[in-house]
């Protein structure tokens, strides 16, 4: 889709700002997600990556401006209508180990399950879709505490790809997955956003990972957003050194024509 | 489908519930008991061949005492299991995070009312643990989470603070010193079918609310961030588990006192051979807590017969050792 067409807006941040206590941790963010864009979000440490995925997930209320999902301010949903439209893949801690993987990828039906949370046949059926998809199906009766940090990671994915949403949000999604894994969580992200018109936003580190999967790029320094655009516009020698205080130079693939980020030593 | 777990559970319970109608200063044998009582039935006929004052013995005084028993052992492990959900730590329990006590003080507080009724004290002792539930929580939680030390430490300090009030409260009206010492220390100071009619419906009301926690709860073990991602309104769930399980507790300590250890121990045997879901946990321990203080009541009635222990010595004599144990392994977090 191309990044003019406007049409297609559903996410909308508006001069967004936010705080822990007094500080200001985004500071007069405007950005939006067009449907089926896959919008990697990159920055230094500390420069407010999580907290934007926690403001557009509802745990943090913005300090100021707002944000649209589908045209609706995000704190007028409720909190089973916002997992509904969308779902965060968060970094894999904090998991619950008593529970199996396949209990786990169920959890993220919650939002369509009655009060006593008995699971219709859909769930079912989405659950184990989602654990297919991600390759996680022969874990299914393995407990989270007996399984590794990447096959959590992907158990994440899963639950969030069993919420079943038009929007997914990823906080390093790569940090614990080796190479084969780095690469089929990405390659799987873009062929859902193509099969479904799913729209992603993704932190990550490692900006060669964004130069390959992104189809636009946000870069955040202090709060702020520094620059948008295609990988080509933000991922620049000048831009880089800015925010990242550091050298590098930018070489081209030689098949791909895609950006590569190398630090100058 | 009627899974295992569940037969073994209620197997047990039924086991119990017969070994506490026949066991006692007078001995009534198990096959009797059962005749007895199955006798009461109008299509059921069995021939006497037991003194008339068993039935007395068994309808009047066992079977009301067994089911108020295992009503309490079922609340006490029912709301430790889901204390233990909504603080995800292994080691809460209404005794040892202090909100038996506040329960406790809530009815002694009823009790020194000379014109109360007695349909008065499940209410003073609902109040009496939401209030140190809230106290406990508010000092026990650092950002985010409550941790295993701070909660431990906050329940003690707040425990010490009920138990000193009611020790004030008794000592300030002298003629009630002796029953409230025994009810105390968790002995079932009430008998008789009255006292039963009043607790059933705080019994019943809390232990339904508990069990349609179990969803809310294992969303809660991913944390509160998580638990909202995933659609959870994450106040509102923890509201709902902290007042059915004070309910709980509230009704367990006003009819049979505070008795100790049974919401530590049950979930955590439960939790170990059964898994961490809590839709399967919470009835699982609610069940098999009923069947655990029985058999603990009838060790109470029976080691010193005639003479009948306070159950929460027996609780607290089998307990305290296990929750060492407990407290070496959860060092290690590999379950949590």
């Amino acid at each position: 889709m191309s990044p003019g067409n406007l049409n297609g807006e559903i996410l909308e941040i508006r001069s967004l700002s936010a705080a822990y206590e007094n500080v200001l941790a985004l500071n007069n963010v405007t950005l939006s997600l067009r449907r089926g864009e896959i919008l990697g979000l990159i920055g230094p440490n500390g420069s407010g990556k999580t907290t934007l995925i926690r403001v557009l997930s509802g745990i943090l209320k913005p300090k100021e401006g707002k944000v649209l999902i589908n045209n609706l301010d995000i704190t007028s949903y409720s909190p089973p209508q916002r997992a509904r439209v969308l779902a965060v893949v968060p970094q894999a801690r904090h998991l619950g180990g008593a529970f199996s993987v396949e209990q786990t990828v169920l959890l993220g039906r919650t939002a369509y399950l009655g009060f006593l949370g008995r699971p219709s046949k859909k769930d079912l059926e989405k659950t184990a879709w989602a654990m297919e998809q991600t390759s996680v199906d022969h874990l299914a009766k393995r407990k989270l505490a007996e399984i590794s940090g990447g096959e959590q990671q992907r158990v994440l994915l899963a639950r969030a790809l069993a919420q079943d949403t038009p929007v997914l949000l990823l906080d390093e999604p790569t940090n614990h997955l080796d190479l084969r894994y780095q690469v089929s969580l990405l390659s799987l992200l873009k062929s859902l956003v193509k099969q479904q018109n799913l729209t992603v936003l993704m932190a990550l580190h490692d900006l060669n990972q964004v130069a390959g999967n992104a189809d636009r790029v946000a870069l955040l320094v202090e709060g702020r957003l520094h620059s948008v655009g295609f990988p080509e516009e933000v991922l620049i020698p000048e831009f880089i050194q800015e925010a990242y205080q550091t050298q590098v130079e930018i070489i081209l693939h030689p098949r791909t024509g895609v950006q590569y980020i190398l630090p100058r030593t | 489908m009627l899974k295992r777990s569940y037969l073994v559970v209620t197997g047990l319970l039924l086991f119990a519930f017969i070994l506490s109608i026949a066991l006692g200063a007078v001995y009534i044998s198990p096959g009797n008991a059962l005749r007895i009582l199955l006798g009461k039935m109008p299509w059921l006929e069995f021939a006497q061949t037991w003194p008339d004052y068993f039935e007395t013995i068994l309808w009047e005084i066992r079977l009301p005492h067994t089911i108020l028993v295992a009503l309490t052992g079922a609340a006490l492990a029912g709301s430790g299991a889901a204390f233990q959900g909504l603080f995800r730590n292994p080691l809460a329990d209404p005794y040892l995070i202090g909100v038996a006590s506040g329960a406790g003080l809530g009815a002694i507080a009823i009790m020194s009312f000379p014109h109360a009724g007695r349909y008065l004290i499940p209410a003073g002792a609902f109040l009496g643990a939401l209030g140190t539930i809230f106290s406990v929580y508010a000092l026990a939680k650092v950002g985010r989470i409550v941790p295993l030390t701070t909660l431990i430490l906050a329940g003690v300090a707040i425990g010490s603070f009920t138990s000193a009030m009611t020790s004030f409260l008794m000592l300030m009206s002298d003629q009630m010193v002796l029953q409230a010492m025994g009810f105390l220390l968790g002995g079932s100071t009430v008998a008789g079918w009255e006292p039963l009619k009043i607790a059933l419906p705080y019994f019943s009301l809390g232990i339904t609310l508990l069990i349609f926690s179990g969803h809310s709860l294992n969303v809660l073990q991913f944390g509160e961030e998580q638990a909202q991602q995933l659609g959870v309104d994450v106040e509102k769930i923890k509201l709902f588990v902290i007042v059915s399980a004070s309910l709980t507790t509230a009704a367990a300590v006003s009819f049979s006192g505070v008795i100790g250890f049974i919401g530590l121990v049950v979930p955590h045997v439960i939790r170990l051979i059964w898994g961490g879901d809590y839709k399967k946990l919470l009835p699982l321990s609610i069940i098999g807590g009923g069947s655990t203080l029985l058999v603990s009541d009838l060790m109470a009635r029976i080691t010193l017969a005639p003479r009948t222990l306070p159950v929460g010595i027996v609780t607290a004599l089998i307990g305290a050792p296990f929750f060492l144990w407990i407290l070496r392994r959860a060092k290690r977090e590999v379950f949590w």
